[in-house]
């Protein structure tokens, strides 16, 4: 009977092919969007991980309470100690001591005056420690693009981009301008060593990369850091975890009254989440996705449900008849159901397919959308954002394409089963 | 047991609301129609006819009054078991052929028995056999859009009587035939009343169709008003040479 009932099915064009059609381009866009959302979350996650925040971090307490003012003059002390028992205490992370600050970096001429002078944002981290996990978390090595990497103390990184607008070229000098910890000028002379490119907006404008213990001496914060960075070894962000090794870590330095100083300077372990306004990024995005999804059910459904009501109306001999014949109504209308299950299997499949073929694509390839970014942009997006495929991205598309069948010709079937059998019989005489 | 009646109605009545008052399709009819019968229910459009044949098919509930069918009361049979009722012992044949277009012939024709679960070799065996007793077993692979409007209602006959009902209930089923075909239809229909004892009950308006019937019922605005016996067609054709 069911066969019977699919070999109809897949005869009858205008209730096969379009149906499947309609679904398919759904379920394509749905796949397509979620690869593509996935994609960026994942994307700036990682970025802002990289560059910013970590996975988790320690800071001060109320270095942490200003921290988008970087105040070093609040930075952690006896570093090493604090390091050493977070890489103890939770091993299945790397952990990364770093100082961000800002300042000037002043470029001379032959004669030694000042040619140029630009404001950059410095990142000081561990370059030279034996198995210093910087080099895979900031992947300086393919970021590299002109010039050598750092070999000894003293030489410096320089986005390209940067280096460009001033004209600067590896082997040259140059003076960092910024102020130490206790607040007077700091003067530091480096080597430019080599331009990176890492593909993410700020950095790419104004970033310079030094080794920590260089900018220590720099900014006199003898084992010290901003902030010590936690990152998973797969790079992805472990919510429950991250939120685990916190409680964990700051279970052991209680909250003291900061504004009365007591335990002002003890560390204080925050997520990714909770910093850098991602949070609410994060949530927006998945908000939209939610959106987007309900919208495609309905606009679906809507269209299905319209196909499947003209389909229906034309129908009425062939219903008439199957109850003329002593099929009840309930099995004729189950018979439609599973009719429109077929389809929204079938678009689903059809429409998953292409979809992943696209994404999978532009996870390769990326679109660049750095045409697309406020200039001064200070968040962490990548300037090539990839789709990313996991496993939800092969099912979520059932989700709108069996819904949206489902509820199309369940509602259409209602105006069918709601009619009198006579009535339908009666339609077989015009 | 009962007697041989298939048919029993008592004071069968049919109204349909009509705004404030109401519309009596059928006007407590009383009849009964004894098994192997070859009748019809004529009368001028609008008389009932139709009405009295879905009532009897169980597509229909009286307002008021009894109708026994294959010894079922049809006004209080559930949606179901009047669906049951239809798909073993009924079979129907429409003015329009009502044929599934997306099927073929035999498919069109295998339909009732695939809803009575037959197994697949003897479904072929019973729609083959309807088949050739309309004259179409060549043609079981064509599909409607194929065939001529007197094969389409052959092809609606063989449904009809593919599964052997008792009874085969036929609304106007020579209306968009010529002569010719509607002749042939009939003649067909005849002959398996006679082989298989199958009881035809007509509604119709036709003349060709009337000169077969060995009963005729005549309806005007919902009740009987003449109710004769009369020659079937073929047999007086059989007698004469
Ligand atoms: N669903 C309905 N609602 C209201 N009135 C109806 C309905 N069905 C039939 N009628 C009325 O009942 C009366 C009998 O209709 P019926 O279809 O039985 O006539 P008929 O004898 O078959 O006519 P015809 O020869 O034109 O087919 C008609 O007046 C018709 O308008
Ligand atoms: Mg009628």
């Amino acid at each position: 009977m069911i066969r019977f009932l699919l070999k109809g099915l897949l005869r009858d064009r205008s209730r096969s092919s379009f149906p499947v059609l309609i679904v398919s381009a759904g379920v394509m866009l749905t796949v397509f969007l979620h690869a593509w959302l996935n994609g960026t979350i994942l994307n700036v996650t990682q970025s802002t991980a990289q560059f910013k925040t970590g996975y988790v971090n320690v800071m001060t307490k109320a270095y942490a309470a200003r921290a988008d003012q970087i105040p070093n003059d609040l930075a952690l002390l006896g570093v090493d100690t604090l390091l050493a028992s977070l890489k103890q205490q939770f091993p299945d992370l790397l952990w990364a001591p770093r100082i961000m600050f800002g300042g000037l970096l002043d470029i001379p001429d032959e004669k030694g005056e000042t040619k140029e002078q630009t404001p950059v944002s410095g990142l000081g981290v561990d370059l030279f420690s034996p198995n210093s996990p910087e080099w895979t978390i900031l992947n300086i090595r393919s970021a590299l693009v002109r010039g050598h990497l750092p070999e000894k103390q003293g030489e410096l990184l320089i986005a390209d981009e940067l280096a460009q607008r001033l004209n600067i070229q590896p082997g040259q000098k140059a003076t960092l301008i910024s102020s130490t910890m206790y607040g007077s000028m700091a003067l530091e002379n480096f080597t430019i060593a080599g331009m990176l490119r890492f593909g993410v907006g700020p950095m790419d404008r104004s970033a310079v990369i030094a080794d920590l213990s260089d900018i220590r001496q720099a900014l006199d914060m003898q084992n010290g850091a901003g902030e010590i960075l936690g990152f998973f070894r797969d790079n992805l962000y472990h919510e429950e975890r991250a939120n685990a090794i916190t409680a964990e870590f700051n279970a052991e330095y209680p909250s003291n009254d900061p504004e009365n100083g007591a335990g002002k300077f003890s560390p204080i372990m925050e997520t990714l989440r909770t910093q850098s306004g991602l949070s609410e990024v994060l949530d927006i995005m998945a908000v939209y996705m939610r959106i987007i999804i309900g919208v495609f059910v309905f606009a679906m459904s809507v269209v299905l449900w319209n196909a499947g009501l003209t389909g229906s109306l034309r129908r009425y001999g062939e219903f008439g008849l199957r109850l003329a014949v002593g099929e009840n109504k309930g099995h004729v209308y189950r018979s439609l159901i599973v009719e429109s299950l077929a389809v929204g299997v079938a678009g689903s499949c059809i429409g998953t397919a292409i979809g992943l073929a696209f994404s999978y694509y532009l996870q390769v390839h990326g679109i660049d959308i750095s045409g697309a970014m406020p200039k001064e942009n200070a968040m962490m997006i990548p300037d090539v954002v990839r789709a990313q495929i996991e496993p939800a991205t092969f099912v979520i598309g059932f989700l709108p394409g069996i819904l949206a069948t489902f509820f199309g010709s369940a509602i259409a079937g209602i105006g069918m089963y709601k009619r009198q059998t006579a009535q339908l019989f009666k339609e077989l005489e015009t | 047991m009962q007697n041989s009646a298939i048919i029993k109605t008592e004071n069968l009545s049919k109204t349909y609301p009509l705004g404030l008052t109401a519309l009596k399709a059928l006007d407590t009819v009383n009849l009964s129609v004894a098994t192997g019968e070859f009748l019809g229910f004529i009368g001028p459009s609008g008389s009932g006819k139709t009405t009295l044949l879905n009532i009897i098919g169980c597509l229909d509930a009286p307002t008021s009054g009894s109708a026994k069918v294959l010894g079922q009361p049809v006004e209080s049979l559930s949606h179901k078991e009047a669906a049951r009722l239809r798909m073993n012992r009924i079979g129907f044949i429409f003015q329009t052929f009502n044929l599934l277009p997306v099927y073929t012939v035999f498919e069109n024709v295998e339909f009732p028995l695939l809803l009575l679960g037959m197994d697949a070799e003897r479904r072929r065996g019973h729609v083959m056999d309807a088949l050739q007793w309309v004259g179409l077993a060549d043609r079981a692979d064509s599909k409607p859009a194929q065939l001529s409007g007197g094969e389409c209602q052959r092809v609606a006959i063989a449904r009809a009587i593919v599964k052997k009902p008792e009874l085969v209930l036929a609304d106007e089923p020579t209306a968009n035939l010529d002569a010719k075909n509607s002749h042939h239809i009939m003649q067909t229909m005849v002959q398996l009343n006679k082989e298989l004892k199958t009881t035809f009950v007509f509604a119709t308006h036709d003349e060709k169709v009337m000169a077969y019937l060995n009963r005729k019922i005549v309806l005007a605005d919902g009740r009987i008003v003449k109710d004769e016996a009369g020659g079937q067609k073929s047999n007086v054709r059989d007698q004469k040479p």
